[in-house]
């Protein structure tokens, strides 16, 4: 992929958690302006991945380049910058402030970066809260919304700056289908409108597969595959099909390692 | 055998490297941002959370431990035949020790205690992440305005509890065991000099304001953002906080009886 | 509503700690408009201080006049020099004027008392008391009568 077309490219990438290698080798590219999914089994590091790529966790080899930017090569003030204009992110329980409303929690990157008068920022506030639907909860406090509005909430929080990337961790987990349904049109529909690069990590293959142009499998710390979803649906690798499918068996065992079974029973009875 | 001196050894040295980040913590918040980092409202916010809300328990006790105080100070006194000194010894024990002491113990329990849980919540809820991905310090944000609130409220607290239980033991002395109310009044002001008594009980409260207030906020800032985590940052703050204080309790009275 | 409650509220604990502070000041430790006042200097021998220190009160008949401000030893003489700061409008002391270390209450707490004589003249600034009495020491005391009993057995 060109670096045109590339917002995101990783190289070699090498990250350990103590003694276990989350990611070793690790190299992909994410393209500019389109929706890619990130998939793989629970543990395989999908949220250290946004992590890294967010600049809050340091590699110990390789190199991560975010719209020409080698994260390596920036100070810490540059790195906030980066933050602050090109990157918005959802975190998986939403994370809204719980001391301020909602009006408050959508206003907050703006009033903290920016001077922006009054009225301007009511406008940006109250335009976004439009585009995911709930403009008229703005004087309630997290605590009265339920889990889909505050999701929505802080997706609206986290493109009140007019972000270049948005990385969802998780943005489908324990919502009703109705609320599913509606980020899942909000993540399709604010992509295309605010021509963003957006990153999902995600459990949800159905959905994934739904709004996603690109699939990633991650598995073993590595690029499994990386695709269009209905090239991998049906790929040749074992591994991927079954994750992708959901089947309960294959090259990930429905077993736990454990002695013969035969042998197992009958040694409780003697 | 050599196993267990190992682990003491790795526990020794984990205690040092938190400590380390501890005072990182510390100097990056207080260094670095001023009382009105987060906007003076907050501040505002803060020391209402920290410091009002402590003012019940703060003033209750505080009456309880002077009346105590004036009990048994007489019933030790009057056997020297030294009654007339009870206004001394209640405001001195006060003001000097007992004071900043006991605000401190309780400040470590009711505030100390909130301040980890709230900010180990502000972990768990992924709150302070989200922060950091918005390139807001959350040091700054949320931790450096509640280090400050806690030194500002402490002192004022340590004296309102040392008024308080002067009056309690005067209720006590005056009231309840008939000393004559010149006598624990007036002995007291001959004996209570400004600087040496009311001043150095200040400083102190104010050395246990931060170190309490600091304990209270690492602990919450590195917790483990569990329920089973936040629930062992809580207790360890009010440990280490309590132990803290006694010990450094001893440090100053020791410099200052020494010659300050 | 909530915010206004919250920060009258701040403000009061604020108010309510310089009032603490303040009355701790004057009810309790005694400081009183006094201690800014104006002083002048009046300086005394003394044979055995008996354990006055400094910031000991100078008392006339009673009544508070002054501080102890320096204690230090003169060589030439091995007696100890006190240096008293009285209240400026306290200017009648008579130059021959005495001074005397007194334990007040039973703690034993040392302070000077000043007895006024019958000269015409005052204290001045830098002026010394010549008329002085030492602190009484309980061992001499206790000496002096086991002295005086053994004396009366013969």
């Amino acid at each position: 992929m060109s670096d045109r077309q590339s917002y995101i490219t990783i190289e070699n990438l090498s990250f350990y958690r103590g003694e276990r290698a989350v990611f070793k080798d690790l190299s992909v590219s994410f393209p500019r302006g389109k929706v890619t999914a990130i998939v793989g089994p629970s543990g395989t590091g999908k949220t250290t991945l946004l992590k890294l790529i967010g600049g809050q966790l340091t590699p110990e080899s390789g190199t991560i380049i975010v719209d020409g930017n080698d994260l390596q090569q920036l100070s810490r003030t540059a790195m906030l910058e980066l933050r602050r204009e090109s990157m918005g992110m959802l975190f998986q329980s939403g994370a809204l402030f719980t001391d301020l409303n909602v009006f408050e929690n959508v206003a907050f990157p703006v009033r903290t970066h920016t001077d922006l008068p009054e009225s301007l920022i009511r406008h940006l506030v109250l335009m976004k809260l439009e585009a995911v639907g709930l403009r008229g909860t703005r004087d309630l406090m997290p605590a009265e919304l339920s889990g889909g509005m505050a999701r929505r909430i802080a997706l609206a929080r986290s493109i009140v700056m007019d972000p270049d990337l948005v990385m969802y961790d998780e943005p489908f987990t324990g919502l009703d289908p109705v609320s599913l349904g509606m980020i899942v049109k909000l993540i399709k529909s604010l992509n295309e409108a605010l021509g963003l690069t957006s990153l999902l990590v995600t459990h949800d293959i159905e959905e994934s597969c739904s709004i996603a142009d690109y699939l990633c499998v991650l598995s073993g710390g590595k690029v499994l595959a990386f695709g269009e979803p209905q090239e991998l649906l049906n790929s040749e690798n074992a591994e991927v099909r079954q994750f992708l499918r959901g089947e309960p068996d294959g090259p990930m065992p429905f077993h736990y390692p454990a002695a013969d079974y035969r042998q197992d029973l009958l040694q409780g009875v003697d | 055998m050599l196993t267990q001196l190992q682990v003491l050894g790795q526990k020794g040295v984990r205690i040092i490297e938190s400590i380390g980040r501890a005072t990182v913590l510390l100097l990056n918040s207080i260094l670095w941002g001023g009382p009105g980092s987060a906007g003076f409202k907050d501040l505002v916010k803060q020391i209402y959370s920290v410091g009002v809300q402590s003012l019940v328990i703060i003033i209750v006790a505080g009456f309880f431990v002077g009346m105590v105080l004036g009990l048994q100070g007489y019933s030790i006194l009057v056997d020297f035949g030294s009654e007339t000194a009870l206004g001394i010894m209640v405001s001195l024990t006060l003001l000097r020790e007992l004071g900043p002491v006991v605000t401190a113990l309780l400040f470590a329990g009711r505030a100390g205690s909130s301040l980890t849980a709230e900010i180990g919540l502000m972990k768990a809820t992924e709150q302070l992440a989200a922060m950091e991905m918005m390139g807001v310090d959350p040091l700054k944000r949320v931790i450096t305005p509640r280090l400050w609130a806690g030194i500002i409220s402490m002192p004022i607290l340590a004296i309102l509890f040392s008024l308080v239980g002067i009056w309690g033991g005067a209720f006590v002395a005056i009231d309840l065991v008939g000393i004559d109310e010149g006598a624990y009044w007036g002995n007291m002001q001959g004996a209570v000099e400004f600087y040496n008594d009311v001043v150095k009980g200040i400083i102190k409260s104010i050395v246990f304001g931060v170190v309490v207030t600091w304990i209270a906020v690492y602990q919450g800032y590195s917790a483990i953002p569990t329920s089973e985590g936040i629930g062992k940052a809580t207790t360890q703050t009010v440990v280490i906080s309590s132990l803290a204080v006694l010990g450094l309790d001893f440090v100053l009275t020791a410099m200052m009886l020494g010659g300050l | 509503m909530k915010t206004r409650f919250i920060e009258m509220s701040v403000g009061a604990f604020m108010v309510l700690g310089i009032v603490a502070l303040v009355t701790m000041a004057f009810r309790v430790s005694g400081l009183s408009g006094d201690t800014f006042a104006e002083t002048y200097t009046v300086k005394a021998y003394f044979e055995n201080l008996g354990g006055l220190t400094e910031r000991a009160k100078v008392s006339l008949a009673g009544v508070n006049i002054g501080r102890v401000k320096r204690i230090y030893l003169d060589k030439d003489r091995y007696s100890a020099v006190v240096e008293m700061e009285i209240n400026k409008n306290v200017d009648n002391l008579s130059a021959d004027s005495s001074a005397a270390i007194m334990t007040a209450g039973i703690l034993g707490e040392k302070y000077i008392a000043i007895s006024v004589g019958a000269e015409d003249e005052f204290l001045q600034d830098n002026d010394w008391i010549d008329d002085t009495q030492s602190a009484v020491i309980l061992e001499e005391l206790i000496g002096r009568f086991l002295y005086n009993m053994s004396n009366s057995n013969d």
